[in-house]
């Protein structure tokens, strides 16, 4: 066979060097501006710079402060804590929304669909200097309800008290990320077959069953998604709480993220910014691999 | 496969990490030396065609009006001078500075703010020109108090702060003192005892005394700073904040105030919930004629004169024993700076010349601000009388203490943090002075 026939005769993209001729485009462009930035940030994070100055290589240095330093540990503390409330909060009540869906036909789906996702849309901005207002102790909006319906007792320091701020911050991404689990969810559940619904009933499956028997297995990759997603978010959280609290009462908020900005852009030290970077990265790549990981042997089973 | 990958991320590696970050930057006391020789007062008018890029922050009411009319006037005096002005918020400069002046194409004028954060770490990194040369020339030396200077000064490796070369001059001034209305106050007390009977009457009363709100963290910083100074020996606040030794922050006067501050907040006198309120909402408050005072600078008399009128007054913080001389926090706006890039740094200094002399602070008063400068012009409303009597007074009697948050580069959330906890009651006075000092001597250990 003559050298030309074989290679018309190869699969599209055959050779292999021609396949990464059409990469390379997207290539050059992810390597540009994501790749070569993230490998400088690591460069960077084993020098003890402050921005301005020549920086002094320090090795690990960095990474250790960030097992060793308090203020740091605790911020990455806080961060798992807005898991719970950006992540597993939204999830759950985007599945109990869902499943509510798929058992009912509900009028004007679309519009209640499309209210319950606008917090999604609103710029995090905004929603954060929202809630700064609604959270006032004096003239916000949850207080002032409280103290109308007479449960004015239950009115609270929100923002500024050292054990409910984490939550009061956590709440707002709640607000912001059910939107879009739900969507996802109901997106999802309209693809499971109605004959698996119909075949639970007749075996007599009640809601409860039925919603663990055939909505949650069906719902699973969407899951998997949201819960990406909105972890993602999570640890990367950082226009809330700049805005609400700075970090305080005291340190009672501080975020990774948010010390990231701190160290970088206001108290110049570059080398720690940096370090707490990469690990924010590979945090979330764990977290990421981890939750599909599952996913996939549930699918699996 | 992998292998290939390895290489891969090595040669990526490579490419994106070229050498030593902030790499070249060498000698700067030499440098500064020669800077020093090389700048003369220059006549503007024969300079040539030359275009001057200024970035600055004076974009809020009055600030910004002095500010473009002083370009306006500038421009028409010397038409051969071209202002290129690029005006960002406060905070926008304050992130965007370091790399803009270390870039080549730097501006040429910059607002730099004080303290080791900011100016410290571009002095040190060579960034900024000594102006000692230009002070001499245009005589700037009579036109500022000695204090105001020194909050400009750093020496030529950014370690010593308030001392050394003059890196930059302010325009205007600030004071944080105490606001009043009239109406409920009807004249300001004489030592910090009878300011107590007062808070306690109105608490009383079930005002609220103090319009405070701490959710921004920096109200804190003013509150305590106001009461240490009538604890604290004014030399031992200035020597702490430019760390020129003394016995640091755990003493028996800070806990003092510490103590003063969390016993007023224990007793009410402030907004309820104050770590939860924002700063601007609670003072605002209290120009909607909502309670008797507030503690706050200078920077809130323009807007809180457009509610609260004739009624609004200011005084400073009184001290412990009545007819002391008083002190208090204060200091200046950003101070106007020349970058070491900059290819016409004499027309440069004409400029901030022509920004801070004698006209020019005759603007500030006329667009209601407060000058830095020395001047003869007086304001009109009664609070600026008493705002301009009061910073009279400070610079006369040597009774400005600078701001907390200079002293390191991490104070600011080192100390508002210890504050709100402080206030809140998590820490006791004792504690309190001790984690600030630990924080401190974290910075002062290196120096």
């Amino acid at each position: 066979m003559s050298r030309s026939a074989a290679a018309s005769l190869a699969p599209p993209g055959e050779p292999r060097r021609i396949g990464y001729l059409y990469i390379l485009p997207g290539l050059v462009v992810f390597g540009l501006f994501v790749l070569a930035p993230l490998l400088h940030s690591a460069w960077i994070s084993l020098f003890t710079w402050d921005g301005v100055t020549p920086g002094e290589w320090t090795g690990l240095a960095n990474y250790k402060a960030v097992v060793t330093d308090p203020k740091l540990r605790s911020a990455f503390l806080h961060g798992f804590v807005l898991i719970a409330f950006y992540a597993l909060l939204p999830v759950a009540i985007g599945l109990a929304l869902a499943a509510a869906l798929s058992r009912t036909r509900v009028r004007g789906l679309a519009l209640f669909r499309t209210v319950l996702f606008l917090p999604q849309v609103i710029a995090l901005v905004v929603v954060a200097v929202m809630w700064r207002m609604i959270y006032d102790p004096e003239s916000g909006l949850i207080n002032e309800g409280l103290r109308a319906i007479g449960l004015g007792g239950l009115a609270q320091n929100w923002l500024g008290s050292f054990s409910l701020a984490l939550p009061s911050v956590g709440l707002i991404g709640t607000w912001v990320y059910y939107g879009l689990a739900m969507v996802l969810f109901t997106a999802g559940v309209q693809k499971i077959p109605q004959s698996l619904y119909d075949a639970a009933r007749m075996d007599g499956a009640g809601p409860v069953r039925e919603f663990l028997a055939v909505t949650l297995p069906g719902l699973r990759n969407e899951i998997a998604v949201a819960l990406t997603l909105t972890t993602i978010q999570a640890l990367r959280s950082f226009d809330l709480v700049y805005i609400t609290t700075g970090g305080g009462p005291g340190d009672s908020t501080t975020v990774p993220a948010f010390e990231v900005y701190n160290r970088a852009f206001r108290t110049g030290d570059v080398g720690t910014a940096s370090a707490i970077g990469v690990c924010i990265v590979a945090l979330i790549g764990a977290l990421s691999v981890l939750i599909n990981r599952l996913a996939e042997r549930e699918g699996a089973r | 496969m992998t292998a290939r990958w390895i290489a891969l991320l090595a040669a990526l590696a490579v490419l994106a990490g070229c050498g030593t970050p902030g790499g070249d930057s060498g000698d700067n006391t030499k440098k500064a030396d020669e800077a020093k020789k090389n700048s003369a007062k220059v006549d503007v008018a024969k300079a040539g065609n030359v275009t001057l890029t200024v970035w600055d922050q004076e974009v809020r009411g009055g600030q910004a009006a002095q500010v473009k009319r002083l370009n306006a006037a500038f421009r028409a005096k010397y038409p051969n001078v071209k202002i290129n002005r690029v005006a960002k918020s406060f905070t926008n400069l304050k992130t965007t500075l370091k790399l803009a002046v270390s870039s080549n194409k730097a501006p040429d004028v910059v607002e730099a703010n004080q303290g080791r954060p900011d100016m410290g770490q571009m002095v040190k990194g060579g960034l900024l020109k000594p102006l000692d040369a230009y002070a001499d020339a245009y005589g700037w030396k009579d036109r500022w108090s000695k204090t105001l200077l020194d909050l400009n000064r750093f020496s030529a490796d950014g370690k010593t702060f308030g001392a050394g070369n003059l890196y930059g001059v302010s325009q205007q001034g600030e004071i944080v003192g105490v606001f009043y209305n009239r109406d409920m106050v009807s004249s300001p007390p004489k030592t910090l005892g009878e300011f107590e009977q007062m808070l306690a009457k109105f608490k009383a009363e079930g005002k609220v005394p103090i319009a405070f709100g701490n959710l921004d963290k920096f109200g804190g910083i003013h509150e305590f700073q106001t009461i240490q100074n009538q604890f604290a020996n004014k030399e031992d606040v200035r020597d702490f904040v430019f760390a020129r030794g003394g016995d640091g922050f755990d003493t028996i006067e800070n806990r003092n105030a510490a103590a003063k501050l969390q016993e007023w907040a224990d007793r009410g006198y402030f907004t309820p919930d104050f770590n939860g309120v924002g700063y601007d909402p609670a003072w605002q408050r209290f120009a909607k004629g909502k309670g008797p005072f507030t503690i706050a600078g200078t920077w809130i008399t323009n807007d809180a004169v457009s509610t609260l009128g004739d009624k609004l007054g200011f005084f400073l913080m009184p001290g412990r024993e009545e007819g002391a001389k008083p002190t208090s926090l204060g200091g200046e706006s950003l101070p106007w700076a020349i970058t070491s890039k900059s290819k016409h740094a004499d027309v440069a200094g004409a400029y901030i010349d022509f920004l801070t002399n004698a006209d020019a602070a005759r603007v500030q008063v006329e667009t209601d601000n407060l000058p830095a400068m020395k001047t003869d012009a007086q304001p009109t409303t009664p609070v600026g009388k008493e705002i301009f009597a009061a910073w009279k007074q400070l610079n006369e009697t040597d009774g400005l203490t600078p701001y907390m948050d200079y002293a390191t580069p991490t104070f600011y959330d080192d100390f508002s943090g210890a504050v709100q906890r402080l206030m809140g009651d998590k820490l006791t006075p004792n504690a309190f002075t001790k984690s600030v000092e630990q924080d401190y001597a974290q910075f002062t250990d290196k120096l």
